[in-house]
């Protein structure tokens, strides 16, 4: 079970590869329509354009040099000599995937499923700035982070970078595992969001004078629960093909992959409905949905090597995790997120990922080139707890860092946040020229008076 | 106190390296790996600090 390298698929393994990553758009799909349906109803074309320029933006990057610095297990990488191990730090690949045979070789589906990930990462804070994030500094932040945060990180956990290699290096179970982009893609993308919080700052009326909050409430919860349904269809295809791409998993493995993202997405779903239910008399749609997506991100890391049982277990967690932090984030920490997306993505991919740790049992031979020797009969391994910790931290102590470095840069030289008229008249009318709603015009200060 | 949270950030992030490449005994290497986990919250939360006090500075 060593992850795919140079070596060919097997047919099966292919062509459901092929259809995984088919349906990825799906999760694209479904983000952006969460992302406008919790943003207010002013600012919702400015959404659903930003999410197409930020995909746009985020492929032609990751095309022209993110793959380049990404890579794939078993191509050219930089490797850095420490007390005389070697770590690999950054692939060595050159630009415009030249080089790179289009062929259905596992490194050019590779090259196809980042593209559509890179972007995916790219749509979380889009959620996160609604209402108040500029169309072109969004893709401009998107620029950087396709062609540096997420390729560097992404050749650290898929590109047999020195997080995979913690286990043959250092013992630590089987390297940093994550099959389908907890870590990678959601951490990434959360934390990126929560940059872009604290640069933005919160939305103008989300704070009373004495610091309390006050409820903005999204404007389409049909966009939002639909956009959920999509989010299934792509998680499916995203943490199939994951699993076989990046941890090298037998086809026949998918079905088990495909079990435990419904139910972790399930189990998680249910529970932020009944927390709201117990909390506030009626289950709480939003929330809920947030559950529903916190629950997919979280079940992505550890998909392929749980059972059914722990993934129902990742899903609670996640549920009652995303719930709780929405909540926090916003009474405690002043943090204006109006699609939840730091603890939908941030804090449930974290877990997700610590999950892994706690509840991974690997089938087969090896993986990173580590057998299961060392594995506790019908238990986790501590090696393998603390590779998925060392990862955690590489995601707070570098990625927060150099994401919010890049942002707070691009702040200074050209500012994110839209003039406080833009904010007034709503994204769609001041960037846009034209709403998205025409025919409801609930903000009339904001149209030309005739 | 922006600054020194996201030094905080990395330097616990540096310790966590440092332990995994130089330590080789497990129980050393899991109590520094834990304690550079703890510099990170640390830096974590003195970033959250600096942000809240930004936002009451601007009310």
């Amino acid at each position: 079970m060593t992850p795919a390298t140079a070596s060919a698929l097997s047919d099966s393994a292919l062509a459901i590869c092929i259809f995984s990553v088919l349906l990825v758009p799906f999760a694209l799909a479904g983000l952006s329509l969460i992302n406008a349906g919790l943003g207010r109803s002013r600012s919702a074309a400015h959404s659903m354009l930003a999410s197409l320029c930020v995909l746009a933006v985020a492929a032609l990057v990751y095309f022209a040099c993110g793959f380049a610095w990404q890579g794939f297990n078993g191509r050219p990488a930089h490797l850095l000599t420490v007390a005389g191990r070697q770590w690999s730090w950054i692939a060595d690949q050159p630009f415009f995937f030249r080089g790179l045979e289009l062929d259905g070789s596992p490194a050019s589906l590779s090259a196809w499923l980042q593209m559509l990930s890179v972007g995916l990462a790219a749509l979380i804070p889009l959620g996160s700035g609604a209402d108040r994030w500029r169309l072109s500094a969004s893709c401009l932040s998107t620029a950087l982070l396709a062609g540096c945060t997420y390729p560097l990180f992404a050749h650290w956990v898929w590109g047999g970078g020195w997080l995979a290699q913690l286990g043959i290096n250092y013992g630590l179970g089987h390297g940093f595992v994550d099959a389908g982009g907890s870590s990678s893609i959601h951490a990434v993308g959360g934390l990126t969001a929560l940059a872009i919080v604290w640069i933005l700052g919160p939305r103008r009326g989300k704070y009373t004078m004495d610091g309390m909050p006050t409820a903005i409430p999204g404007h389409n919860t049909v966009f939002v629960l639909f956009g959920c349904l999509l989010a299934l269809v792509g998680w499916l295809g995203l943490n199939c093909a994951g699993a076989i791409l990046f941890t090298g998993v037998e086809a026949g493995r998918v079905v088990l992959i495909a079990v435990n993202t419904t139910l972790a997405a399930a189990s998680a779903a249910l529970t932020a409905a009944a927390i709201t239910r117990l909390r506030f008399g009626k289950p709480d749609a939003s929330l809920s949905a947030n559950g529903w997506v916190g629950g997919l991100v979280a079940s992505s890391a550890a998909c392929a090597f749980v059972n059914p049982a722990a993934a129902v277990s990742i899903g609670l967690a996640a549920g009652v995790l995303v719930t709780f932090t929405i909540e926090w984030l916003e009474s405690r920490l002043a943090v204006d997120d109006p699609a939840g997306a730091i603890s939908v993505h941030a804090a449930a991919g974290c877990w997700g990922v610590l999950a892994l740790g706690l509840f991974a049992r690997f089938p087969g031979p090896a993986l990173n080139t580590v057998s299961n020797s060392r594995l506790w009969p019908g238990g986790a391994d501590a090696g393998q707890w603390m590779a998925q910790l060392v990862g955690i931290a590489t995601l707070l102590g570098f990625v927060l860092p150099l994401t919010y470095s890049l942002n707070w840069l691009l702040n200074r030289f050209y500012p994110q946040r839209v003039a406080e008229e833009g904010e007034r008249q709503g994204m769609d009318l001041y960037e846009l020229g034209a709403g998205a709603y025409p025919e409801f015009v609930t903000y009339t200060d904001g149209f030309p008076q005739r | 106190m922006r600054l020194t949270g996201f030094l905080f950030l990395l330097g616990g992030w540096l310790i966590v390296l440092a332990a995994v490449a130089l330590l080789a005994p497990a129980l050393a290497r899991a109590a520094f790996v834990l304690a550079g986990f703890g510099v990170e919250v640390l830096g974590l939360i003195f970033v959250v600090r600096s942000h809240l006090t930004v936002r009451g500075e601007r009310e």
